[in-house]
């Protein structure tokens, strides 16, 4: 069996969580083999349809534990894992599961690679492709393990929905916790993640204080659907929370448009935005390296063409 | 309180990278090696609860013998003494055999508290810590951008999609330093005079109980077939216009190129 962790929380399955399935429908028909998919905590059972649209051929649903403990996690995937067999088992690459995916690996012995871009059958094995260096490199990885373990980057793999036998088999993960989130708190409901986003809005040090990045840079947002994301230097000069930082010592994210806004381009934040598709950038000086990798390089004012682009963007739609 | 803090080194996040003759590691001619970023914050709040709280912190790391100068560093921030895991059979480590080795320094040395950086700058692979706190059977806070400690209770807030949360655990217990925990010191030339007395204890495989087929290349379960630049972006059009010119400009390539508009 193909094994895939589908990420919920109170019933939303992420985006991240589809585009596993997705592959892991792929890798199933590749290699002859079924796709199951297990999904935990409160919620799981809100999901199920959802997940059944996806190629799923047996889902494995347990409502407990009702809170995130990455060990009972990671118990109830390497159970699920252990009984039927999986001889791949993937997880979306969400906060969640890069923090207990490896607690899996080391209870089923399996090699584990986090953040892949690519999967490839070689010889009916799986092989993966993992961005290393902030993406100055590209490294093909094989296992040694029987179980090979992988986290998705998340916005990479295409989501395809498909048919399965659908089979729901409910289980429950008991035990005490180790370690269990007791608050959860979501400050910006109804914003796009990140990570998640197909269009980024970004700024640098050009956008020069916080109230940009608070009112023209999140207006454009809005109106395309978009994060906002920030270079470092804006971050470090306490502009905007790091949470919103793209970069080596930020998040990495493959959106479909990234938007730099007064971003120079250091190498650090190319690693973090290089695998976007397209890139457009608004920069006054003409030699900043962003322009090397901007498939729209703008040479202008950004306090003057983003004014003008929220009009023209209100225009269009 | 008993504190251990696990580091590594890894070239400098300006480094230009080239692929070495063998197409699976970089070359590290000229590489100028340096504490793993994440690793910095993990060692700054190993010696501020040591400073809180009383103690000692040990700080570990795998590595050949230039990674002793990481340590060094390490005890300059004010760690009080440093082990290395140093031997051939260690090469070739994937984060699996990694964990394997640092978890037996665990065991052997009991600490309440351990501190790892969420990832080493490099090959990226956001596990050891967990791994490591899987293998000994103890609970860990991953990402951790801020910690409080009450008793032999810890709770560590930590970044999620749209927001964050808090997870508690009970020492011993592992935790995963993120940027955004602390303000890492520098050391000071009082501090570097300092460290250079401190003790540092090697440690071999079998110091670990452990063969040289469970360390290294042979103990890992993942191995790079090979390593390759990525392809280059090509620069696409370049326009110095008018910002109602570059707007419209913008629109049209949201709407025809990228097709999201």
């Amino acid at each position: 069996m193909i094994l895939v962790f589908a990420d919920q929380r109170d019933g939303n399955l992420k985006k991240a969580s589809k585009e596993a399935i997705s592959e892991g429908k792929r890798l199933a028909t590749s290699l002859s083999d079924s796709l199951g998919v297990v999904v935990l905590g409160s919620g799981a059972k809100g999901v199920v349809d959802e997940i059944k649209k996806y190629g799923a051929d047996k889902v494995f649903v347990s409502e407990t534990p009702d809170a995130y403990s990455p060990d009972l996690y990671a118990e109830g995937v390497a159970k699920i894992a252990k009984e039927n067999d999986a001889k791949v088992v993937l997880f979306p690459g969400t906060s969640m599961c890069v923090d207990f995916a490896p607690r899996v690996s080391a209870k089923l012995e399996a090699g584990l690679v986090t953040d892949i871009t690519a999967t490839e059958v070689k010889d009916g094995k799986l092989v993966v492709k993992k961005p290393v260096y902030s993406g100055k490199a590209i490294a093909t990885v094989d296992y040694k393990s029987d179980i090979a373990m992988a986290t998705l980057r998340p916005n990479v793999f295409e989501l395809a929905e498909s048919n399965g036998a659908g089979e729901v088999v409910e289980f429950s993960v008991d035990g005490e916790a180790k370690a269990k989130a007791i608050k959860v708190e979501l400050k910006e409901a109804g914003k796009v993640e990140l990570t998640e986003a197909s269009i980024i809005v970004s700024g640098g040090r050009g956008v020069k204080g916080p109230e940009y990045f608070q009112n023209e840079l999140q207006q454009l947002a809005d109106l395309l659907g978009a994060a906002v994301g920030a270079s470092r230097a804006a971050v470090d000069a306490g502009w905007i929370d790091h949470s919103h930082q793209v970069g080596q010592t930020g998040k990495v994210v493959s959106p479909k448009v990234y938007m730099a806004f007064g971003i120079s381009g250091a190498i650090q934040h190319l690693a973090g935005m290089g695998t976007s598709q397209y890139i457009i950038a608004v920069n006054k000086d003409p030699d900043a390296p962003i322009f090397n990798v901007a498939s729209l390089g703008v040479v202008a004012d950004l306090f003057k063409v983003v004014p003008a682009l929220i009009e023209e963007i209100k225009k269009a739609k | 309180m008993n504190i251990m803090v696990f580091i590594k080194q890894v070239p400098d996040t300006e480094t230009k990278i080239k692929i070495a003759d063998d197409g699976k590691s970089i070359v590290e001619d000229g590489i100028n090696w340096i504490v793993s970023p994440y690793d910095e914050f993990a060692i700054e709040e190993a010696v501020k609860t040591k400073e809180n709280l009383g103690g000692e912190v040990t700080v570990v790391t795998m590595g050949p013998k230039r990674a002793e100068s990481a340590l060094r560093t390490a005890l300059a921030m004010g760690c009080d003494k440093a082990i290395h895991l140093e031997d051939d059979a260690f090469e070739g480590a994937d984060a699996y055999s990694t964990a394997k080795a640092l978890a037996k320094v665990i065991e052997k040395h009991n600490p309440d508290l351990i501190f790892f950086g969420k990832q080493g700058v490099g090959n990226d692979n956001t596990q050891v810590g967990q791994l490591v706190a899987e293998m000994v059977g103890i609970g860990h806070i991953g990402t951790c951008i801020k910690l409080e400690i009450d008793g032999d209770t810890i709770r560590g807030e930590r970044e999620i999609e749209g927001g964050r949360e808090t997870v508690e655990t009970k020492l011993p217990a592992i935790v995963t330093a993120q940027r955004g925990l602390n303000e890492p010191r520098y050391p000071n030339l009082r501090g570097i005079m300092k460290a250079k007395k401190k003790p540092l204890e090697k440690l071999t495989p079998a110091d670990l109980g452990l063969s040289a087929d469970e360390v290294g290349l042979a103990g890992a379960k993942t191995v790079y077939l090979s390593l390759e630049l990525p392809p280059a972006r090509q620069a696409g059009k370049k326009i110095e216009v008018e910002p109602e010119v570059a707007a419209k400009e913008i629109v049209e390539f949201l709407k025809n190129e990228a097709k999201v508009l």
